[in-house]
Order: structure tokens, then C-alpha cells, then sequence
């Protein structure tokens, strides 16, 4: 009896073992596959021609591979949209968790998240029909396919995933932390800021951190939006070409196994390492800073 | 080893049943730009022709033509003429390309309705494109600075601006990129200081088409060969097409068939 029990368990365990490592292979086989056919690139440019030079024409007669205008486009993007995302969605999470009633909570807090559930075309649509011409109009600037039309778009991409999560982390920061500072004197404000918030920063930073990898890692929306000009933005009201938009308008067109089709896939890898060193952050802060003891998370 | 050979039986088998198009297969391989070209027709046809079947594939002009010279294919779509060197190489392996020109591909500089600019040159719109001249006072428009709209560079369209208006020089780095036709039609139908460049089949009101060293850009001029920006689409068959293919190449050449469904993608019909 003993013995039907012991191979069913062991069965149990082999099984649940083959469905959580089948995540990691496929994933560990699509980046085998990313380097081998971004890596062939170097063999035309240097891994510093590539980086940081500054002309991308990898179609012309002789081809320049330069992504740095892309990873600046990226990157000043991602900080953008970050900087209004980061304040909006953190602060929504602690009126929802700390301020707002249990009614309002229970509407707000599933239209947030449903907000999350936007495809990114139909944001990217929003922003090239509406946004656009309205801040032509209203800024008198010669185009509104810009990085701060798409950063703009791109925080509403990030704000329900930043709110949700670091909502869920302050709401669960334990009653009696709070209560503790309100006995000693402490303001609501004062116990937010200086409670609550230093309580659930794990959590906070881990929403942030994947907020900003699905700006870095967004397409369509940059594709649609941020105009395309690969050239190093002079201001934010300049066109950018993120690196996934250099990727998708010219992946379709590329001939199979060209160096044009190696440099796409070596941006990809780019881009990897991007979100890779983001994950890793995130990582190390939650770790950092996880509350032991009555607070943690 | 035994991995290799396997791969190499499987290469050789599919070059075989491609070099042996049996009646009633017919394959297509060569240009993007064609592609959308080949793509309605084969479709159009299949359906009234149910017992064939027809392959496609892109790959590129060069591709296309070479795979002519080998055999490889029935049909090789082209966006430009052989080149004397691919003629020398076919004729040495005994081979004779015999083209079919099959539509023209005409772009039209387009601007904001609102822009007061009717006519440009070549060379003010190389300039525009190379960034030379940033503002529209320079070619006798508003004062007001130019947003130029260029197309991603792997793009038929591209191809054919780079080598007819740029002469082959680069695009400036600043100028907008747009992933298609209707993707640069709508960013100039939202901005008056924009300029860009469409296929003749996706001129809108919207957009206001400019003439180009006088002429406007339609059927009739791109036909007569005297608006600037254009060029012929051909197929190419290895010597004078027979059975199936001849009778594919009918229905594309078709003036209520293949030439209706060219206009239908976006191209410029023969008649």
C-alpha cells in the first residue's frame, strides 16, 4: 500500500518537475537561437563599431550597422515614460491601499488592471490619430510622432501593471506596523511616507522594474509613435527609433540570413541584455530590502 | 556526419521537385515587391483553377532571377530588368530568360492638403531627403520647417526612391520611418508640414499628390514613361513559358483578370 503511494508521489514529482523546466527550456532555446544568429554579425562589424556607431543604413552600398542612435532612442524612451509612470502608478496604489474606501477600491482597483488588458495597437492607434496631431496643434512642433508622444502612451501601458503590483504590496503591509505609527503620533501622511511605504519598497520596486521592461521591450506602440528617425534626439519633442521598432518594421524584408537579418537579430540580443540587467535589479532589490520579521512580504 | 547527409538527401529532393514542375504546379520565386502582386493573382487563379497549385516566395529580385538561370523555379519575379551579367551567366548554362512585364510601380511625393506647394523637382526633393533643405521657404512654400517621411529601408518602395530620387545617396538619419504605404499616407494626412512618398494606389484625399517636374503622377504618365518615379514589374520564365505557366501568365497579362487584381494591390496596371 505503502509502496502504490511512494511511486505515485515520486510520479507527482516527476511530472510537476517536467511542466516548470519546460518554461525554462523553451526559454533558454529561443536565447541559443537569438545568439546564433545575432552573433554572425561580428564578423562584419566590430561589437564597438556596432554599439556605438552612429549611422544605421543596412541596406545600403557599403552597409552601416550603427545602433546607438536606437539604444538612445530606447533608453530615452523607457526614462521618459518612466518618470511619468512611476509617480502616477505609485501613487494610485497608495490611495487605493491606504486612502480610498472598500467600495471605491473594489471598482478602481479591477478597471486599473483591466486598463493593462488595452492591446498595445490600439494605444499605438490612439496615439498616432489623436495625441499626435493635438500636440502639433497645441506645442506648434513640427511633429507629434515623437519620444514624448511615446513615452506618454507607453506610461499608460505601465501604469496598471506599476499600480496593481505595488498595490497588492502596500495593502499587505500588516495592520499593526501602521497602527504602531499612528499610537505614537505619527500623521496618516507621516505613517504612509514613512511606514508604509519603506515597508512594501520591495514589492514597489519590483512593479516599477516590470513596468519599465514592458516600455523597453513595447513595439508596436513605439513603432506607431515615437516617428522613426534614427538619429540621436537633440530634444524630446524629436522623432527616436526604439530598438524594437528597428526590429519589426525591418525584420519582414530582410533577406533570410543577410547581414542585414544577423544585425536585427544582434539588436535583439541588445535589447535581451537590456531586460536581463533590469530583471536583475529588480531582483536584487526585492532581496535587498524584503522586510524581515512582522513586515515581510 | 550521418546528420549532414540526411540534410543534404532532403535539400536535393526538394530541388528535384522543384526543377521537375509537373503540370499543374507552378512555381514563383523573386521579388517583395512583386510578391503582393503574385500573391492576389496565384490566389485569383487557384480558385478558378482548383487542380493547380501554386508556390510562392520572396527573396529578393537577384534570388529570383538566379534561381531562373538553375531551374529551380517556373516563374522568377523581378522588380528590375536582368542585368547583363546575369544574361551572360544564363546563356552560358544554355538558358533563355524571356520577360513578361506585368505592372509598373509609380510613387508620388505626397504632402498636407493644406500645403501650398503644387509642383517639385527631383532635385529639391533629393535635397529634402538628404536634408539639405530643412525648411519649405526653400522651395517656395510657408516658412515653416519640413518633416520629411521616408519609408524603413528594406521596403520596394524605399528601393525605388533611393535609386531614382536619392541616385543611390543616403536618406538623412532624421527623416521619419513609417512601415507602409498607408502608415505614411495617414502621418501626412495628420501633419501640414510633412512630406512623404506612396505608391500611386494609395493616394487618398487626404494627401495631396504633387507634381513632379510638371508632371502628375497617374497611369497614363507612369505608362508613357514620363513621370520620373517609376519602373517596370516583370516575371521572368527560363525560354517561352509552356503549359501551366503560359496559361498563369495569360491570366496575370489579363486586362479584366491579373491586370484588375494589380491595380487591386496597389500598383499601376499595364492597360
Amino acid at each position: 500500500m505503502a509502496n502504490t503511494r511512494q511511486i505515485k508521489d515520486r510520479g507527482m514529482n516527476v511530472f510537476f518537475f517536467c511542466i516548470a523546466t519546460a518554461s525554462i527550456t523553451i526559454l533558454f532555446m529561443i536565447s541559443v537561437f537569438l545568439f546564433m544568429e545575432g552573433l554572425p554579425i561580428f564578423k562584419v562589424v566590430s561589437v564597438k563599431d556596432f554599439i556605438f556607431g552612429s549611422y544605421w543604413y543596412p541596406t545600403s552600398d557599403p552597409p552601416d550597422f550603427g545602433i546607438f542612435p536606437l539604444i538612445i532612442g530606447s533608453v530615452v524612451v523607457t526614462i521618459l515614460s518612466a518618470s511619468v509612470s512611476i509617480p502616477l502608478g505609485v501613487m494610485s496604489a497608495v490611495y487605493l491601499a491606504e486612502i480610498a474606501r472598500v467600495k471605491i477600491r473594489e471598482i478602481v482597483k479591477p478597471i486599473v488592471e483591466l486598463l493593462a488588458a488595452l492591446p498595445s495597437v490600439v494605444i499605438g492607434f490612439f496615439g498616432m490619430v489623436i495625441v499626435a496631431p493635438f500636440l502639433q496643434n497645441v506645442l506648434d512642433i513640427p511633429t507629434g510622432l515623437n519620444i514624448f508622444n511615446a513615452s506618454l502612451m507607453l506610461a499608460f501601458m505601465s501604469v496598471p501593471t506599476i499600480c496593481s503590483i505595488s498595490e497588492d504590496a502596500i495593502y499587505s503591509v500588516p495592520t499593526n506596523l501602521k497602527e504602531a505609527s499612528l499610537a505614537l503620533g505619527a500623521t496618516h501622511l507621516e505613517t504612509i511616507v514613512r511606514v508604509v511605504l519603506p515597508a512594501s519598497i520591495s514589492g514597489i520596486s519590483t512593479a516599477i522594474i516590470l513596468g519599465m521592461s514592458r516600455a523597453i521591450g513595447e513595439t508596436m506602440v513605439v513603432l506607431m509613435v515615437a516617428g522613426g528617425a534614427a538619429m540621436v534626439p537633440a530634444s524630446i519633442f524629436d522623432p527616436a527609433r526604439p530598438m524594437p521598432a528597428s526590429i519589426a518594421a525591418e525584420m519582414a524584408e530582410a533577406p533570410f540570413r543577410g547581414d542585414h537579418y544577423y544585425a536585427l537579430f544582434a539588436t535583439g540580443i541588445v535589447l535581451f541584455v537590456f531586460i536581463f540587467i533590469f530583471n536583475i535589479i529588480a531582483e536584487h532589490i526585492a532581496h535587498k530590502y524584503r522586510q524581515v520579521g512582522e513586515a515581510s512580504l | 556526419m550521418k546528420k549532414l547527409s540526411f540534410v543534404v538527401t532532403i535539400a536535393l529532393s526538394i530541388f528535384c521537385m522543384a526543377t521537375v514542375a509537373v503540370a499543374g504546379n507552378i512555381v514563383i520565386k523573386g521579388s517583395t515587391t512583386v510578391l503582393p502582386i503574385a500573391q492576389k493573382v496565384a490566389e485569383a487563379y487557384m480558385k478558378e483553377n482548383p487542380e493547380v497549385s501554386i508556390s510562392l516566395s520572396g527573396g529578393g529580385s537577384g534570388n529570383g532571377i538566379k534561381a531562373i538561370i538553375d531551374g529551380t523555379t517556373d516563374i522568377a519575379d523581378s522588380s528590375r530588368f536582368i542585368k547583363g551579367k546575369e544574361v551572360k551567366l544564363a546563356v552560358e548554362k544554355g538558358v533563355y530568360p524571356v520577360p513578361f512585364r506585368v505592372a509598373y510601380d509609380c510613387i508620388v511625393p505626397v504632402v498636407h492638403p493644406s500645403n501650398p506647394i503644387k509642383d517639385i523637382s527631383m532635385d529639391q526633393l533629393k535635397a529634402i531627403y538628404k536634408g539639405e533643405v530643412k525648411n519649405w521657404k526653400d522651395v517656395g512654400g510657408p516658412d515653416k520647417k519640413v518633416v520629411v517621411i521616408s519609408r524603413d529601408t528594406s521596403s520596394g518602395t524605399y528601393e525605388v526612391w533611393n535609386k531614382k530620387v536619392m541616385k543611390k545617396d543616403r536618406v538623412y538619419p532624421g527623416a521619419l520611418l513609417q512601415a507602409s504605404n498607408g502608415a505614411v499616407a495617414q502621418a501626412v494626412a495628420k501633419n501640414k508640414y510633412a512630406i512623404g512618398y506612396i505608391g500611386l494606389g494609395y493616394l487618398n484625399k487626404d494627401v495631396k499628390a504633387l507634381t513632379v517636374n510638371g508632371v502628375t503622377g497617374s497611369m497614363e504618365t507612369t505608362i508613357d514613361g514620363t513621370f520620373p518615379i517609376s519602373r517596370p514589374l516583370f516575371m521572368f520564365t527560363q525560354g517561352w513559358p509552356k503549359g501551366e505557366t503560359v496559361k498563369f501568365l495569360n491570366y496575370v497579362l489579363h486586362p479584366a483578370k491579373g491586370q484588375k487584381l494589380v491595380g487591386e494591390a496597389g500598383y499601376v496596371p499595364l492597360y
